[in-house]
């Protein structure tokens, strides 16, 4: 399955539900057009929801990292939500774990960015 | 694709393919091997992490060995053991030197967007061996044990 990028809002963070394979090439490039359209528009709260995210490489894992650096630098917050434990053992294994805030509840995520 | 005779390892050739210099490679060599490694009989968990470092092993060779060049070719072999897969992935680039690369877990290389694949190459397997070919390329062979938990400080890895 490929990527598949939907936004949503609740309140005022955007959630961003992320599914499928986030690899080098489409997966990556599609998440990154997302997040740029999201920091264009003003948008400075951000929640990547990865919940439902089968796969995810080195790649992917840039694309994380740009990503928060991207809406970082614009004076926002970017933060995960959902991580499957494969995900957070690649967040673990390349020290990622403490450069981003992580939450498996939403609604505790979204209060976070009051 | 050929079989061959059994290696001193006790390693038998599974699979010979060449592959083009292209993305959607990384796709086939991760479903080649994974093949194999489902008849040797890895769980899982053992197969994704397998299939990971396949995947971004090939992809190095395509992107940084062969730079998408369309004359040159990766050729992945596939060994298997009652215990283990052997993976050799080889290019026809210039090579490098693995020292020379960036530490990505230096806190100053944390937020770079690029440079963690061979740190989850070996991460994921359980030997990691580079060697220069002549007259140019660059071999990269994993081994990846069943029923075994891959780690750094578990696995070995060597330049040759």
């Amino acid at each position: 399955m490929s990527i598949q990028v939907a936004t949503r809002q609740v309140g005022d963070v955007t959630v961003i539900d992320v599914a499928g394979r986030i690899t080098l090439g489409e997966g990556a490039s599609s998440l990154r057009e997302t997040i740029r359209g999201l920091v264009n528009e003003g948008q400075k709260k951000i929640l990547l929801n990865l919940g439902e995210v089968s796969y995810i490489d080195s790649s992917g894992i840039g694309e994380l990292v740009s990503a928060f650096t991207t809406v970082t630098n614009q004076g926002g917050k970017l933060k995960l939500l959902g991580l499957t434990k494969r995900v957070k053992d690649l967040l673990q294994i390349t020290k990622l774990y403490t450069v981003f805030e992580v939450f498996d509840d939403e609604a505790e995520a979204v209060r976070s960015f009051a | 694709m050929k079989k061959q005779e059994d290696q001193p390892t006790g390693e038998s050739k599974a699979v010979d393919a060449v592959l083009d210099s292209e993305l959607e490679s990384a796709d086939g060599a991760e479903e080649i091997v994974l093949r194999v490694a489902q008849e040797v009989g890895f769980s899982e968990e053992e197969l994704h992490r397998l299939g990971m470092a396949v995947r971004e092993t090939v992809v190095n060779a395509v992107v940084h060995g062969n730079r998408y060049s369309a004359h040159k070719k990766v050729r992945l072999q596939v060994f298997k053991a009652p215990d283990h897969v052997a993976v050799t992935v080889a290019d026809e680039g210039n090579g490098f030197d693995l020292a020379s690369l960036p530490d990505p877990l230096a806190e100053e290389n944390l937020l770079q967007q690029s440079g963690r694949g061979l740190l989850l190459i070996r991460a994921f397997v359980d030997e990691f061996q580079m060697r220069r070919l002549s007259p140019c390329g660059t071999e990269v062979k994993l081994v990846k044990y069943r029923n075994r938990r891959s780690g750094q400080s578990e696995g070995s890895s060597k330049e040759e």
